[in-house]
């Protein structure tokens, strides 16, 4: 089987698990939960270094969503590889539960931050990036952050840009999930990013664009922004919100909408 | 009192500062634009790689310390009150706070102490924005060496802390060389008829003010609280029984201050009787709302079960 098929299986599998966790919790972020199944597949399945026996090994790519509120996606990757068991994701915004609403590090030893509040971690991940290099680690160890492209309407978030630039922090690499939606609408109507690439690049970023559905695309940006080690990388990854349930797919009303019972049931057939 | 010298509470700090950075590697030092006004110059300095600048950017320079944190370093994050944590109050609970992460918020200008500059530079808030964060340790020094042995001692302890302090000079009332431990409050005078309380550079202030009032014939002890949070609740039941008049005295709103911390210690434990239903210090989790309610003693049944229990004691 070929690395890409491999990934897609559990590509599959990853998106299952969206979908019956956010419906069993009856609440929680549909569409960018989904967009992102290829983005966080690659990650723990072929991009990151890690030891699934020690969530603290000091050896250590780091990860983390700076967009919070698509922890499913992370919770249910983690649980395809087996970091987690798959059991657990029906506690998904329980009481008592590991899978907060939104990823909490103090609860589940696998998360390298606690996020929600919109804008805050590429500030994190360029501290950890910047803690790695001063180490002489910077080779060697690379901090990767997911954020949302409506989530860079925050200022916080650009303050970071600025810093990692400043820093040349060439193992920063920021995800950032294009799909155009946010809470309240298409991002270009609420508040338009356009020109996002050269916005960043300007900011002194290494930039590309992909389809972030594509697991080739996915890998092979990885693999460029590896060999730039003079200054931070941007993937603007283009994903298709709520991507594998058609009738949803690119509408922003299912940014913060869970299925109902009777979804999950018709959209995992199709899945 | 003697008033042998005057120096800078922050100087004091950075002075502290310096030499915890020199003893490890792994102590950092954060600055947004202010470094000449913490005294941290001599840190960016001498030890470069233990230094960063983020610019005028207090909610990155949060979230930066934090991810420094993350990799095992100890933070210290340098601004004025009023930008931080004033302005960054959020990053401050969630990537600090609530993430559990070793970061020093180390401010000053706090107070009035910024006089000059006016209002809007003057941080009367940041203990009530500071104190109600769970896991924040709060502190205010009252001198230059209570600040020098602050820094140190905080290089050494993984809680998330605020330190406030004022700038200008203000007159030695420790020696040099003495020890801080957050928690326990300082006894700095003694006296028979009532208790003053305070916090910071005020502690000089108020020791000036017994003085007066001795000559009125009231003969007032001081104790200094360099740790507003968390609050040593031991010595201010002590002082409320053997005083039975406590006064505080603070360079801080009246509401949610220092004086409040007190004033919850008193009426709920001594003085008076009173009974107050909220969350304790404690963050939410996920749950149903009712759950929630349920935890934290918040829905009816709970509220008056309190409120009986309450009436019999
Ligand atoms: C600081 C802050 N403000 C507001 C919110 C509420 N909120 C959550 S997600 C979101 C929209 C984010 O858009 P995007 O990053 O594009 O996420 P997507 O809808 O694509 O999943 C908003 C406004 C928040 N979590 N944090
Ligand atoms: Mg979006």
């Amino acid at each position: 089987m070929s690395e890409i098929t491999r990934l897609e299986k559990h590509a599959a599998s990853v998106r299952r698990g969206v979908l019956s966790m956010l419906a069993t919790a009856g609440s929680g972020h549909t569409a960018g939960s989904l967009g992102l199944v290829e983005v966080v597949t690659a990650m723990y399945g072929a991009v990151l270094k890690f030891n699934p026996k020690n969530p603290h090994d000091s050896r250590r790519d780091l990860f983390m969503l700076s967009n919070g509120h698509v922890a499913p996606v992370l919770y249910a990757t983690l649980a395809e590889f087996g970091l987690i068991l798959k059991s657990e994701l029906r506690t998904l915004r329980k009481l008592g539960t590991r899978l907060q609403g939104h990823p909490e590090r103090t609860k589940l030893a696998w998360l390298e931050t606690t996020s929600g509040p919109l804008g805050e971690g590429i500030g994190q991940a360029a501290g950890m990036a910047l803690a790695i290099k001063r180490d002489g680690q910077a080779l060697k160890r690379f901090v990767y952050v997911v954020t949302g492209d409506g989530e860079l309407d925050e200022g916080n978030a650009w303050e970071s840009i600025m810093f990692a630039a400043d820093q040349r922090l060439g193992n920063l690499i920021m995800i950032v999930d294009r799909n155009g939606i946010q809470l309240s609408g298409d991002t270009e109507n609420v508040m338009p990013l356009e020109n996002l690439s050269e916005k960043i690049a300007s900011f002194g970023w290494n930039v590309q664009e992909i389809n972030g559905n594509s697991f080739e695309d996915i890998l092979n940006a990885v693999k460029i922004a590896h060999d730039i080690t003079d200054r931070p990388t941007a993937i603007i990854a283009h994903t298709t919100a709520g991507k594998g349930v058609e009738e949803i797919e690119g509408d922003w009303h299912w940014h913060g909408k869970a299925p109902s019972k009777e979804q999950e049931a018709k959209w995992l057939k199709v899945l | 009192m003697a008033k042998s010298t005057l120096r800078e509470i922050r100087h004091g700090f950075a002075d502290g500062l310096l030499e915890a950075a020199r003893a490890d590697s792994n102590v950092y030092v954060l600055s947004a634009d202010l470094s000449s006004s913490l005294g941290f110059d001599k840190i960016a300095a001498e030890l470069p790689n233990q230094y960063v600048e983020v610019g005028v950017a207090e909610q990155n320079m949060i979230c930066v310390a934090s991810g420094l944190a993350h990799m095992g370093k100890t933070a210290f994050a340098g601004s004025y009150s009023m930008f931080s944590p004033c302005r960054n109050w959020e990053q401050i609970r969630t990537t600090v706070c609530l993430n559990r992460q070793p970061v020093k918020i180390i401010s000053s200008h706090s107070g009035f102490s910024d006089a000059s500059d006016g209002a809007t530079h003057q941080a009367l808030e940041d203990i009530a924005l500071a104190r109600v964060l769970p896991e924040l340790v709060v502190l205010s020094p009252a001198d230059y060496a209570e600040a020098r042995a602050m820094a140190p001692a905080l290089a050494k302890d993984r809680r998330p802390t605020y330190v406030r302090m004022q700038r200008g000079k203000f007159p030695d009332i420790f020696p040099d060389g003495i020890e801080f431990k957050i928690g326990p409050a300082r006894h700095i005078r003694d006296g028979k008829d009532v208790v003053i309380f305070t916090t910071g550079s005020m502690a000089s202030t108020v020791l000036d003010a017994a003085e007066i009032l001795e000559k009125s014939k009231i003969s007032a002890a001081v104790v200094h609280f360099p740790t507003i949070k968390p609050l040593d609740e031991k010595t201010v039941r002590e002082m409320a029984s053997k005083y039975g008049r406590i006064i505080t005295v603070e360079e801080h709103q009246i509401a949610g201050g220092f004086g409040s911390a007190i004033a919850e210690t008193i009426a709920e434990k001594q003085l008076a009787r009173l009974c107050r239903i909220g969350v304790r210090d404690s963050f939410g989790e996920s749950g149903s709302y009712e759950e929630l309610l349920k935890k934290h003693g918040l829905d009816t049944k709970s509220i008056v079960a309190q409120i009986k229990k309450f009436m019999l004691e």
